[in-house]
C-alpha cells in the first residue's frame, strides 16, 4: 500500500462518492406520501417494533420541500396524479423514489378506470415494493437496498455516464422468455431480490 | 416571479408562486386592499401531515377564524363498487375489504352478511363462524380505535400518543395475523362463514393479550391523555356537534354516541349473535371532541369484554366444528392446512375431491371458478364499525356476480359534519375536529 | 311459436285465462336479453341463441306485509291522505322482501314522501343513510334508480325508498331539504350515474376529477382496465374476459 503508509496516523482515505454516498444515505427525509392501507403500514414502520428511527427516518418532512425520499404508499387515483407530480417537482435533487404496494407499483388489483397503473407513469421510481401492503420488514428491506443505492450513485460527469450505461442495458434487456431460460442479458428483470443492476431511470 | 392578480368575482385573488412576497405586498398596497376584514383563502391537503388520508380542506380565513371550511374528497377513488361487479361473490370480499382500510373486517361482515342474507342462509352459518366473526370484529375495533386516538394525540402534537398506540396496535396485528394469515385486508370472513378457524396457540395468545398486555398498555394511554391540560385544553368544548346536528346530517357512531344517544346496531339491531354477549354502549354527554375521545377508549374496554366472552365460548366449542356452512353448493370448498410449501389445501381435500368424491370435484371447480348464484333481488345490511353505521346495498341479479354493491360508509356521512363543527372556530380547531371524527378516506372514497 | 303463451295443461291450480293472460303480457314486454349465455366476444355454439328473455313482471307483496311493516304503510298511507297526497299516487309498489320493506315511490311525491316519514311521530324515520344509485341497462324506461335507506331510532326500524327515473329524463327531486346528510350522497350519485338531483344545493362531482367525463359506475361505462402482461402471455381486463354466465 503505498501512500498510506507514508501518511501520519489518523487519515483515513476514501473518495468523495462514497463520503457523499455515505452521508446521503444516513440523512433521507421521507416525504411520506401516504395515500390508502400502505400508509397504515408505513405508520407502522415509525413505531417501536420495526423503527424507522434506526435510519433518522422517523422525521417524517411535511414539507416536500426538504424531503429527500417519496415514498408512494398506497393506491394513486386518477385525481391523485397531478398532485403527486407537484408534489415530486417541488422535492429538491437529489430525491429517490419508493413505491409501496402493489397499487403504487402497478396498479394492484385495482385494474380500472379509476387509478394510475403504477405510479411509473407519472415519477421516475428507484425501488418497487410489492405486497398487500407489504410487511414493515419488507418496507425496512426496500429502504435498505435504497441506501444501497445511494450509497453507490456516482457524482458529476460520472454520474450522467452511469445514467447512459443503465438506460442502455435497459433497451438490451431481453424479455421474460429469455429470462425464464436463464440468460441474464445486462441485467434482467427487477425485483426486490436484486440489488445489482437496480432499475435506473432519466431523471 | 411577478404576482399576478386576478378580480374577481368576490375580490382581488392573488396567486403566489414564490419568492413574490414584496411583490403581493405591493400590489395590495397599491390596489388599496385595506378592508376590514382580510380574507384568506388556504388550500390544506390533499398532501398534508394528518394522517388521515388525502383530504383537501379549503378554508375561507379571517384572521384565525374559520369563516367557510369545504372539503374535497375523491382523491384515493379506487372504483372497488364498479370492480366488484366483475367478480364473483366471494372474490368481492377481497375488494371490499380495501375500502374502510382500517377496519376491514367490518366491511367483509357487512357485504357477507348481505350476501347471505340475499342467498337466505343466515341461519345455516355455524355458531362458530358467527363467534369468530364476532372476535375479529371486535379486535379490529380496538385496532381502529387505537390508530384513531393515536392519530389523534399525532395531529395535536403529542407524538407519544402515536407511539404508544402503534404499540397496541402492533399487538393486535399480531394476533390478527395469527388468526386469519394477514396483518391488514384479511379477507378472511366470506359468504358462508370465515375461511379458517383458530390455528393452535390462538386461545392462549388471545388469554393472554386480553389478561395482560391490553390492560396495562391502555392505562398508559389513559394516563397520558385523560387528565393532561394541554389536551383537555386543545378538546374540551371543540368541534361541537349536537343531537340535532348529528341526526340532520345522518351522522353514527362515536359522534352520535358523544352527544348522549347510546345508539349502537349491536345493541339495536343485533347480527351475529351480538344480543347474546354482555357489554355496555358508552356514552359521553359533551358533544365535543373530548367527548368522542373517552367515547372511543371507553369502547375498547368494552371490546375486551365482548372478547373475553368470545374466547369462553370458542373453547367451550370443539375444534372440529365447522365454521363454513355446510351446503357444498355455497360453501367455500378449501379445506386449508399448513405443509412444507406453506399453507395450502389439505391433503386430505385434494385426495378427497380427486379420487373419493366427483361431487366434491365438481363444487369445488364451480364454486372457484364461476361462484354461486345469489336469486334476484336487494337487501341492506348494517354493522357497527368503529366509525359508525357501515352498510351494505346488495343487488343481485340472479347471477355469480353482485349486480350492484354499494356501501354506506360512516366516515363518507361524518365527514359532512366537519364544515359544521369547525366554521366559526380556529384553524387549530379544525385540525381537533377532523380528527375527533376519525376518517378514513379509503371509505369515504371507495 | 304462436302467442298463446305458457299455457301447459299441466296448470290446473289457476283458470287458463289468468295464464293466458300473464303469458300475454309477459310477451308483450320488450326483449331484454337474447342467448342462452352471456357472452358476446366468442362465437356462441350452444345453439341457445335464439332464447329471447323478456324484461320480467314488475312484483309487488299483497297485504298483510308482516312484522311492523303493516304499520309503518298504515300510517304513511294515512298522514299522506290528510295532506291531500293519496297513498296509491305517491307509492307505486309495497315489496317486502328478505324482512325488508321497500316502497317504490313516484319521484314527484318523494320529498313530500319523505317529510312526511320523518316529522310524522308514529314513522319517525330521523336518520337517512343516503342514496345508492343502481342503474339497470335493461329496464328501458326505469333505468336509474336512486336507493335511500332510512332509520327510525326511535322506534327502531328500517326501510327503504326506491325511486326510478329513465335515462332519457335522469331528473329526480332532491331530498337535501328534509335530510340534509344526503348532499354528499347525492352528489356521488350524480357523479357515477347521471342522476341529476333537483334542488340540489351545489350538484358537482365530488369523488371523479372536476372535468371527467362520463358517469363511471353506469353499466354502459366500461370498467377502464388494461391488459396485464405476465411472463410473455397477456390476461384482458376483467370486463373483456370471455364470461359464460
Amino acid at each position: 500500500m503505498g501512500v498510506e503508509e507514508k501518511l501520519p496516523s489518523g487519515i483515513l482515505l476514501t473518495t468523495v462518492e462514497k463520503v457523499v454516498g455515505y452521508a446521503r444515505k444516513v440523512s433521507v427525509w421521507p416525504a411520506t406520501f401516504g395515500l390508502a392501507c400502505c400508509a397504515i403500514e408505513l405508520m407502522q414502520t415509525g413505531g417501536s417494533r420495526h423503527d424507522l428511527a434506526r435510519f433518522g427516518m422517523e422525521r417524517a418532512s411535511n414539507t416536500p420541500r426538504q424531503a429527500d425520499l417519496m415514498i408512494v404508499a398506497g393506491r394513486v387515483s386518477q385525481k391523485m396524479a397531478p398532485v403527486l407530480r407537484q408534489i415530486y417537482d417541488q422535492m429538491a435533487d437529489p430525491k429517490w423514489v419508493i413505491s409501496m404496494g402493489v397499487c403504487a407499483s402497478s396498479g394492484g388489483m385495482f385494474n380500472n378506470y379509476a387509478i394510475v397503473q403504477g405510479v411509473d407513469h407519472i415519477v421516475p421510481v428507484d425501488i418497487y415494493l410489492p405486497g398487500c401492503p407489504p410487511r414493515p420488514e419488507m418496507l425496512l428491506d426496500s429502504i435498505l437496498k435504497l441506501h444501497d443505492k445511494i450509497q453507490n450513485m456516482k457524482l458529476g460527469m460520472d454520474r450522467e455516464v452511469e445514467v447512459q450505461e443503465l438506460e442502455q442495458a435497459r433497451l438490451r434487456r431481453l424479455p421474460l422468455a429469455a429470462d425464464l431460460a436463464g440468460v441474464q442479458a445486462g441485467g434482467g428483470p427487477t425485483l426486490l431480490g436484486q440489488s445489482q443492476g437496480q432499475e435506473e431511470t432519466d431523471r | 416571479m411577478t404576482a399576478n392578480t386576478d378580480a374577481g368575482a368576490e375580490g382581488r385573488v392573488y396567486n403566489v408562486g414564490g419568492q413574490d412576497w414584496d411583490e403581493i405586498v405591493r400590489a395590495a398596497q397599491q390596489a388599496g386592499d385595506r378592508s376590514d376584514h382580510e380574507h384568506l383563502i388556504v388550500n390544506m391537503g390533499p398532501q398534508h401531515p394528518s394522517t388521515h388520508g388525502v383530504l383537501r380542506l379549503i378554508l375561507t380565513l379571517d384572521g384565525e377564524t374559520v369563516t367557510e371550511l369545504r372539503p374535497v374528497i375523491g382523491y384515493l377513488h379506487t372504483g372497488i363498487e364498479k370492480s366488484m361487479e366483475f367478480r364473483t361473490w366471494t372474490q368481492g370480499v377481497t375488494f371490499c375489504t380495501r375500502a374502510d382500510y382500517l377496519s376491514p373486517i367490518f366491511n367483509e361482515t357487512a357485504y357477507c352478511l348481505a350476501v347471505e342474507k340475499l342467498l337466505g342462509i343466515e341461519a345455516e352459518i355455524p355458531e362458530r363462524a358467527s363467534i369468530l366473526r364476532v372476535l375479529l370484529m371486535e379486535l379490529n375495533r380496538i385496532a381502529s380505535h387505537m390508530t384513531a386516538i393515536g392519530t389523534f394525540g399525532l395531529e395535536l402534537g403529542a407524538t407519544t400518543v402515536f407511539l404508544y398506540a402503534v404499540r397496541e396496535r402492533e399487538n393486535v396485528l399480531d394476533l390478527l395475523e395469527l388468526i386469519t394469515g394477514l396483518r391488514m385486508n384479511h379477507a378472511y370472513v366470506r359468504p358462508g362463514g370465515v375461511s379458517q378457524d383458530l390455528p393452535a396457540g390462538a386461545l392462549d395468545k388471545l388469554r393472554e393479550f386480553i389478561g395482560a398486555v391490553m390492560p396495562t398498555q391502555r392505562r398508559e394511554l389513559r394516563s397520558l391523555l385523560d387528565g393532561a391540560p394541554l389536551f383537555l385544553a386543545r378538546t374540551k368544548d371543540v368541534a361541537f356537534l349536537d343531537l340535532a346536528g348529528c341526526m340532520s346530517l345522518g351522522v353514527t357512531g362515536p359522534l352520535l354516541r358523544g352527544t348522549g344517544l347510546p345508539w349502537d346496531l349491536r345493541k339495536s339491531q343485533p347480527y351475529c349473535g351480538y344480543e347474546t354477549y354482555e357489554f355496555d354502549v358508552p356514552t359521553q354527554d359533551t358533544c365535543d371532541a373530548y367527548g368522542r375521545y373517552l367515547v372511543r377508549i371507553d369502547e375498547v374496554d368494552e371490546s375486551l369484554k365482548i372478547i373475553e366472552q368470545c374466547l369462553d365460548r370458542l373453547a367451550a366449542g370443539s375444534a372440529d366444528d365447522p365454521v363454513m356452512i355446510q351446503d357444498k353448493k355455497i360453501g367455500w370448498p378449501a379445506r386449508l392446512a399448513l405443509g412444507p410449501d406453506g399453507l395450502g389445501n389439505s391433503p386430505d381435500h385434494i385426495a378427497h375431491i380427486m379420487g373419493q368424491s366427483m361431487e366434491a370435484l365438481i363444487h369445488h371447480f364451480k364454486l372457484v371458478t364461476e361462484g354461486f348464484r345469489v336469486p334476484p333481488g336487494q337487501v341492506y345490511v348494517a354493522v357497527e364499525s368503529p366509525r359508525g353505521e357501515l352498510g351494505c346495498h346488495a343487488v343481485s341479479d340472479g347471477g355469480t356476480r353482485p349486480y350492484r354493491a354499494h356501501f354506506r360508509d360512516p366516515s363518507f356521512t361524518n365527514l359532512q359534519a366537519v364544515s359544521a363543527m369547525a366554521e366559526g372556530g380556529l384553524v387549530a380547531d379544525v385540525i381537533a375536529a377532523v380528527a375527533s371524527i376519525d376518517p378514513v378516506l379509503g371509505g369515504v372514497d371507495r | 311459436m304462436s302467442g298463446d303463451g305458457p299455457v301447459s295443461d299441466e296448470n290446473q291450480e289457476q283458470p287458463p285465462d289468468e295464464a293466458a293472460l300473464a303469458g300475454q303480457q309477459r310477451l308483450s314486454e320488450q326483449v331484454v336479453r337474447t342467448g342462452m349465455f352471456g357472452t358476446e366476444t366468442s362465437g356462441d355454439t350452444s345453439g341457445y341463441g335464439g332464447l329471447q328473455v323478456r324484461r320480467a313482471p314488475l312484483p309487488s307483496t299483497p297485504r298483510p306485509y308482516g312484522s311492523y311493516f303493516d304499520e309503518i304503510t298504515d300510517a304513511l298511507a294515512a298522514r299522506l291522505t290528510e295532506d291531500g297526497t293519496g297513498f296509491g299516487d305517491a307509492v307505486e309498489r309495497v315489496i317486502v322482501d328478505r324482512g325488508e320493506l321497500t316502497l317504490h315511490v313516484r319521484r314527484e311525491y318523494l320529498v313530500a314522501v319523505a317529510r312526511t316519514l320523518r316529522d310524522e311521530p308514529t314513522l319517525a324515520f330521523e336518520l337517512c343513510g343516503g342514496v345508492s344509485g343502481v342503474h339497470y341497462l335493461n329496464d328501458i324506461g326505469r333505468e336509474l334508480h336512486a336507493v335511500y335507506h332510512l332509520v327510525s331510532i326511535t322506534h327502531n326500524r328500517r326501510l327503504r325508498l326506491e325511486v326510478s327515473a329513465p335515462d332519457a329524463d335522469p331528473h329526480i327531486p332532491s331530498v337535501v331539504d328534509v335530510y340534509p346528510g344526503c348532499n354528499w350522497h347525492e352528489r356521488e350519485t350524480w357523479d357515477f350515474f347521471g342522476i341529476i338531483f333537483d334542488g340540489h344545493p351545489g350538484l358537482t362531482r365530488i369523488e371523479m376529477p372536476d372535468d371527467w367525463k362520463g358517469h363511471p359506475q353506469r353499466k354502459d361505462y366500461p370498467l377502464g382496465g388494461i391488459p396485464v402482461e405476465y411472463r410473455g402471455a397477456t390476461v384482458p381486463p376483467p370486463d373483456e374476459r370471455r364470461s359464460y354466465t
